[in-house]
């Protein structure tokens, strides 16, 4: 029994082996790299190698670092909320009012723009958005304005706006497949005990679709706070995020101690939140036995 | 088919309650129609249950039961006809507001929510205070037999519970009529037996007009006022469980009802009175003209028949009652408390060259000796237990 049991715990690890290796290397051996980074002391281009709080005490004393992490997370807070709320009534209709034959369809049309690569769909809406772009010579054209609008790119709204059409269907799916394991008789116990269907969907559709939306919420949080590519793109590096922050010391400054203790700093304030967006959802997955 | 324990019932002998007809009709449906698409799943339903009635839709999976509970409780628009709900047309009125409640077939127990949240769901907008729902709730959860469940979360529950919370949460709302959705199909034998008898006893306590449906013919005799046996989108039989039993309609009733022997019979005079058969193995037979009834499109001809237990096999030397034909044991089946004989008559073949069996059950008896196959037997039976199908 046992040797048959390690026999099959050998043939498994083998067949891991591969991806295991790919894992470590790739994702456990950088990110110890970078913790081993944050403790050690910077000696200008140089690391010295001596064990040292400093970098920490830099980072949570700079105020330049809290402004950028809370404006990261008021991003991607504000993305989150868009995102969801917005992929919320696309799942519904998905879910509820496409016929079951065509679901698989228009699954693959919400997920084509993922054909593309990201930077460039960031970079189309720079072409959509800018001082010459779709949006601005179209109004020009029609004669709706005289000099084109500047409040479209390099700001707040239009980080949000990509980022929030960049994850939407990472948002969708989530909540799609929590609304479509809905017993579709609760919701006529729901009518058949007196409520209407929007009461009937706020006591029962949407406590029950909480997984998915808390799934959804997750997805599209963690990404959006550590993105580089859109506030680079289409905030015109005048609003960076902390990603850009640690890139800037990483590479531009080249303080690479203080780079990671930030790097740290921000992934343990998303654990941190994670963490609480998990107890909610383990709250709400109580209910799912 | 075993026979049903001794239920106490309303029906039969000495009725407990008022007259059924004399009672206001609770639901009336005239010549509802419905379509899915090309489908036509109701076709022309007529009937009215009576306040406080046990009601059963009986039929096949297909028949258009479920679809007629589910326009009573407005789920589906039907294309053409009325609905009323204590005297009350119900076009137009969506489910929400109807004075219907409803028990589904998978109980639809909400997830999400304890048992006394389940139970008192439908008290939102009851304008008594929370205490006064809490103890509302926990009496019908007593009513159900579920007294200090409340606090448990609906999914860790058996499927008899929940069960019994899908009926106190449709109970607690005193509705005019409870419509339940083949409620029992999911319990095992035992628990749905155990089950029948509380459903018929909460019935008679709350006094509320009950529609079941079921594709079960035992339950609906056990259980049922009425039973309305439908076929094919349409009302085949409306009748209480002994006439269904003992006089079905039609053919196709009889076989869905129970077991039933069906012998191809030849009419040979016909008075106001009765129909004069002739019968292979059973000679010639005056069927009296209440037991006559409609052939089925696709019957083979005229046939009479008969339930296993109106016939009886004599002992050798026992006097007849009744009239008496020979025959042949062909098989033997044994159940414990009875035995089904298959028994060939002597001259079934007469008309198409082939001997008919015709199944006899008898109650066993201790010390009573159960008849070998191949043994010659006398069949002892009597014309006004035969129905003619012509």
């Amino acid at each position: 029994m046992a040797a048959g049991n390690s026999t099959e715990a050998g043939q498994g690890l083998r067949l891991i082996a591969p991806p295991l290796l790919y894992a470590i290397l790739l994702l456990a051996v950088p990110l110890l790299t970078i913790l081993a980074f944050s403790f050690f002391k910077d000696g200008y281009l140089t690391i010295v190698r001596e064990f040292t709080v400093e970098n920490y005490v830099a980072t949570w004393t700079d105020p330049i670092f809290r402004t950028i992490l809370l404006r990261s997370l008021w991003v991607a807070g504000l993305v989150t909320l868009f995102t969801v709320a917005l992929s919320f009534p696309v799942a519904y209709f998905l879910s509820f009012v496409v016929a079951s034959e065509r679901k698989a369809m228009w699954i693959f049309l919400i997920t084509i723009p993922f054909w593309t690569s990201y930077l460039i769909r960031v970079f189309l809406w720079k072409v959509i958005l800018g001082y010459n772009g779709v949006i601005n010579s179209g109004l020009k054209s029609v004669g709706l304005i005289e000099q084109p609008l500047q409040f479209l790119l390099y700001n707040t709204g239009s980080i949000v706006l990509t980022l929030s059409h960049s994850y939407a269907p990472f948002a969708i799916l989530p909540i799609y497949v929590a609304l479509e394991k809905i017993d579709r008789a609760l919701l006529e116990a729901g009518r058949d005990l007196g409520e209407s269907r929007l009461m009937t969907f706020w006591r029962v559709t949407l406590p029950l679709a909480m997984p998915g939306v808390v799934a959804a919420v997750l997805i599209v949080f963690i990404p959006t706070i550590g993105d580089y590519v859109t506030p680079t793109v289409i905030g015109g590096g005048k609003i960076p995020m902390v990603a850009n922050m640690i890139q800037a010391q990483m590479l531009d400054i080249d303080n690479k101690p203080l780079g990671s203790a930030i790097a740290i700093s921000s992934m343990a304030v998303v654990a941190a939140l994670s963490m609480v967006f998990l107890w909610l959802n383990r709250r709400f997955l109580r209910v799912r036995a | 088919m075993t026979a049903p324990q001794t239920i106490p019932q309303g029906r039969s002998g000495t009725p407990p309650r008022p007259s059924l007809a004399d009672r206001r009709p609770m639901i009336e449906c005239r010549g509802v129609q419905k379509y899915f698409g090309d489908y036509h799943a109701l076709r022309g339903i007529d009937l009215t249950i009576r306040e406080g009635e046990f009601f059963s839709l009986l039929g096949p999976s297909g028949c258009g039961k479920t679809t007629l509970l589910r326009t009573i409780a407005g789920f589906e628009d039907i294309g053409s006809g009325v609905v009323l709900v204590d005297g009350k047309d119900m076009a137009n009125v969506p489910a929400n507001v109807r004075p219907t409640n409803m028990v589904f077939q998978s109980y639809a127990i909400f997830p999400h929510l304890t048992v006394a949240e389940n139970v008192g769901f439908g008290l939102r907008r009851d304008p008594r205070s929370r205490a006064e729902k809490a103890a509302a709730v926990e009496e019908a959860l007593e009513m159900v037999g579920l007294r200090g469940y409340g606090k448990r979360a609906a999914h860790a529950l058996s499927g008899g519970q929940r069960q019994r919370v899908a009926l106190a949460r449709a109970l607690i709302l005193k509705p005019k009529v409870l419509l339940l959705d083949e409620p029992l199909s999911a319990l095992d034998r035992k628990m749905r037996e155990q089950m029948q008898v509380e459903l018929i006893k909460l019935q008679r306590q709350v006094g509320i007009t009950f529609v079941l449906v079921t594709h079960d013919q035992e339950e609906a005799l056990v259980m049922s006022d009425r039973i309305a046996v439908m076929f094919e989108g349409q009302i085949a039989q409306l009748d209480g469980p002994e006439a269904l039993y003992a006089r079905p309609a039609s053919r196709r009733v009889a076989d869905f009802i129970g077991v039933m022997n069906f012998m191809p019979a030849r009419i040979l005079g016909e008075t106001a009175e009765h129909v004069t058969v002739a019968v292979p193995g059973f000679g010639t037979v005056e069927i009296p003209a209440r037991n006559v009834s409609r052939a089925d499109p696709g019957d083979p001809g005229p046939s009479i028949g008969f339930r296993p237990e109106a016939a009886t096999l004599l002992a050798a030397n026992a006097e007849a009652t009744g009239r008496v034909n020979g025959g042949v044991i062909d098989e033997v089946v044994y159940y414990g408390d009875m035995t089904y004989y298959d028994v060939i008559m002597d001259g079934s073949d007469a008309y198409d060259g082939i001997p008919h069996e015709v199944r006899i059950s008898m109650r066993n008896v201790f010390g009573r000796e159960v008849p070998d196959v191949g043994t010659r037997v006398r069949v002892s039976w009597s014309p006004g237990s035969l129905v003619l199908f012509r």
